[in-house]
């Protein structure tokens, strides 16, 4: 049975490091669901945020082995219920006149946006967690779904404290 | 602080002087041509020019397994850099600190497929414990200083800096010691109180315990400590492949090498004790056979300095992240305190070893077919040379039983790579290790084919005045190979005869190849020629000796576990596994 894990790691914003990264979860046999990168708060510093399925393998090695990577800083699994997640999709939705209202219905129940409108499509923004992503999804599959683009997830813990506090400068 | 204006080339030279290197093994190319030329004027840095570039990489290599220090190795970019990468991967696998340099095409033709123009830094990544592309000059001392930080540091491991041409020629104002820039890059060796305390605990409650030491152990420059422990302990012994030498063989607590070709007693030992003390080894699956079967009633005590490592393959019930020397020092301290008067009695299991010992020796049968026994020969290199010497192996059957037949009393003396098994590690790493230790015995006990992958550097040897002895164990066939097929396929022996034995048509000969490189070469068939032709080698030192020991082709290593097998069916000779009490 597959279990997904949210990893965020900081890094130096150096030549490679994404690659680095990357190669890594493929080098040693994890696959990786999705991914986001990003600058942070502090000057040279990125963060990616990464969610892993893991096989039976122990999320533990991966970890490590990420930490030995020169360019790691710091890394840390976010837990669901001590964390906020999102996801942010772009839609293109297949409608016509008598569907678009039942569309835009869906629209609001989610709190998406629409951002374009033609005759025959519409293009909706959506962010969120996963679930209520795909719950979305759901809901306008039937339309047709011409177009989805989404980004990975970013996540960041709940309360005060912040990932780059103890990061040496 | 005072500066001076420099080139990047000069500034690459001055920064590795600066850090204490002696010695550079490398072969230029258009892309680094800058930096030679700086080379050529520095008194510090003696360079030594290779015939292969792979050559350099297993010098370096050889030059650091043998002295602890770093080995650096040079080549210009594309090809050269490409040669460079089989003997990286073999430092990485081992644990080898090793800077590689290498040149590249200048910073704004990168990424336009130019003229000998290879992504090293991407090729290498995976095998290097971290790797640098310098498009700056001004950003050289600093690189330079950070990678060798990183190379020796914690567990030690291959470094590669690539270097534009145009940062070779760029100027800007040098000055030493740079800043090192490394907030990634905190290495452990000061292990938790706790878990060192919790340790002496499990050691003292434990049994049948069992000193599992690898190459960590080297590494660390621990082999006194070790030997402290171990007596303090008085608990068995095993070293493995890499840690040959860590414990001396002399010593009666020393079991020999674990694993697939390990002895009866050590492999054994493993498998019936309930506390393994790991000791910078990592449970590599030569040495633990089928994993789910190892050890199976055994708690582990895992030391290392890569936490990566501690419980990769086997859970650790005292995993303990630190340098082997500071652990094992606190450990002794720690098992004193809590011993007080009493010692541990490992009585019952010492009557157990014992009997393993006595019953199941290292041992050989004579060839069938009247040449040399290969063992034979090993072993008497071994004993006429003596424990300061040192003896680097390509990989194969020969490497097994140099690893097997030569009695190791200190560390540093035995080279091969383990890991990656880089067949023509021989020639080039015990070029490497005669030069860091230019008063010592330097041995090369190759097989034939291993021998004809990386023998040019013979020409390096005698051109430098590096007086290696190569023995070549000359069975004519791809040997380890030929066993598998022996014993796995039927002997059918697909495509591991190398017609270099007397009885062939002998291509190449392996004397007049010797002879041809400037060397002293002879040829050695029968038994009464043997020390002599050792005792010839050892006195000559005007130039590099190469002995074409011919030797039969049927001979196996043994004992032997079968790859991906229970370590309970270690085999001690051909179908004749070892008998079991009924009281074990
Ligand atoms: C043909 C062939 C046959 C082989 N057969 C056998 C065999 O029968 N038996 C056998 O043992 N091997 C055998 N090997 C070798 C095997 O493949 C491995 O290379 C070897 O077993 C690994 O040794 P090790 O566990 O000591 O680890 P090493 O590879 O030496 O690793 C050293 C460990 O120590 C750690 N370390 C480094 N520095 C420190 C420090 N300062 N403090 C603490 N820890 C540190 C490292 O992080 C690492 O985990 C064979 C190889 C070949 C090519
Ligand atoms: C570069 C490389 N290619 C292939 C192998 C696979 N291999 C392992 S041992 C061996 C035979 C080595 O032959 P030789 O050097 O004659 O040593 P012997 O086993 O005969 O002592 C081979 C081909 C290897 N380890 N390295
Ligand atoms: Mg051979």
């Amino acid at each position: 049975m597959s279990t997904q894990h949210l990893l965020s790691l900081l890094v130096e914003n150096k030549p490679g490091i994404l690659t680095r990264v990357a190669a890594l979860f493929a080098r040693r046999g994890y696959n990786i669901e999705s991914l986001a990168v990003g600058t942070t708060e502090i000057e040279g510093v990125s963060r990616i945020t990464v969610v892993v399925s893991l096989d039976g393998q122990p999320l533990e090695q991966v970890t490590k082995q990420l930490n030995k990577l020169i360019n790691v800083l710091k890394i840390v699994e976010l837990e669901e219920e001590t964390s906020v997640a999102r996801d942010h999709m772009l839609i293109k939705v297949r409608t016509d006149s008598s569907t678009r209202s039942q569309v835009l219905e869906a629209v609001t129940l989610f709190r998406a946006r629409v951002i374009d409108v033609v005759s025959d499509a519409v293009v909706i923004e959506v962010t969120g967690n996963a679930a209520k992503c795909q719950a979305f999804l759901k809901v306008l599959e039937p339309f047709g779904i011409k177009e989805l683009v989404q980004s990975g997830a970013i996540a960041v813990s709940r309360g005060s404290k912040s990932m780059s506090e103890k990061v040496i400068r | 602080m005072a500066t001076e204006t420099l080139t990047g080339a000069q500034a690459l030279i001055r920064s590795l002087e600066l850090l204490g290197v002696d010695t550079v093994f490398g072969l230029p190319g258009g892309a680094i041509l800058p930096t030679y030329d700086p080379l050529m004027d520095s008194k510090k840095l003696r360079h030594i020019l290779v015939r292969h570039e792979q050559g350099a990489g297993h010098a370096a290599e050889g030059y650091a397994a043998a002295s602890g220090r770093l080995g650096v190795c040079i080549a210009t970019s594309g090809p050269g850099a490409t040669n460079l990468v089989t003997a990286i991967a073999d430092a990485h696998m081992d644990s080898v600190p090793m800077l590689a340099i290498t040149g590249q095409v200048n910073s704004f033709s990168i990424g336009t497929d130019a003229f000998q123009e290879a992504d090293i830094v991407g090729i290498t990544m995976p095998i290097t414990k971290h790797s640098f592309l310098v498009t700056r000059a001004e950003d050289i001392p600093g690189v330079v200083a950070a990678a060798y930080e990183i190379a020796t540091t914690g567990r030690p491991g291959p470094v590669l800096i690539d270097f534009a041409k145009d940062a070779q020629n760029g100027k800007f104002e040098f000055s030493w010691p740079p800043k090192i820039d490394l907030p990634g890059f905190r290495p452990i060796t000061d292990p938790h109180g706790k878990q060192v305390q919790a340790a002496a605990e499990l050691i003292l409650k434990s049994h049948k315990p069992i000193l599992y030491v690898g190459g960590g152990v080297i590494r660390a420059d621990a082999s006194k400590e070790l030997l402290a422990l171990a007596e303090l302990l008085h608990a068995p012994v095993t070293t493995t492949l890499m840690a040959r030498g860590a414990f001396p063989d002399s010593h009666p607590q020393h079991l020999g090498m674990p694993g697939m070709h390990g002895t009866v007693p050590a492999v054994t030992a493993l498998q019936k004790s309930d506390l393994l003390i790991t000791l910078g080894a990592r449970f590599d699956d030569r040495v633990t056979g089928d994993i789910k079967s190892f050890a199976k009633g055994a708690k582990v005590i895992h030391v290392d300095i890569d936490p990566a490592e501690i419980g990769k393959i086997r859970h650790a019930d005292v995993p303990i992240v630190g340098d082997a020397k500071v652990v094992i020092l606190m450990l002794i301290a720690e098992l004193k305190a809590q011993m007080k008067d009493s010692k541990p009695d490992y009585e019952d299991w010492w009557v157990f070893l014992n009997g393993l010992k006595e019953r199941y020796p290292l041992g050989y049968n004579e060839t069938e077919d009247g040449k040399l026994s290969p063992q034979y020969v090993i072993q008497r290199i071994g004993e006429l040379s003596g424990p300061e010497a040192i003896f680097a192996a390509g990989v194969g059957q020969h490497q097994m039983w140099s690893a097997q037949f030569i009695k190791y009393e200190r560390p540093n003396s035995w080279l091969n790579s383990g890991g990656l098994g880089t067949m023509g590690y021989a020639v080039p790493a015990a070029m490497g290790a005669k030069v860091a230790q230019p008063d010592r015995l330097v041995w090369a006990i190759d097989g034939d084919g291993c021998f004809q992958m990386t023998n040019q550097e013979l020409a390096t040897c005698t051109i430098n005045n590096i007086p290696i002895k190569v023995a070549i164990i000359n069975n004519s066939s791809l040997g380890m190979v030929r066993q598998w097929q022996t014993l796995f396929y039927n002997s059918r022996y697909s495509n591991t005869d190398l017609n270099t034995g007397t009885d062939t048509i002998m291509v190449p000969d392996f004397v007049k190849l010797g002879e041809a490189y400037g060397c002293l070469a002879i040829r050695v068939e029968k038994i009464e020629e043997v020390d002599a032709a050792i005792k010839l080698a050892m006195e000559t030192n005007d130039r590099p000796v190469v002995i074409d020991f011919i030797v039969g082709r049927d001979a196996m290593v043994w004992p032997m576990v079968p790859s991906g097998i229970s370590n309970d069916a270690v085999q001690y000779a051909r179908d004749a596994a070892p008998i079991w009490d009924g009281d074990e």
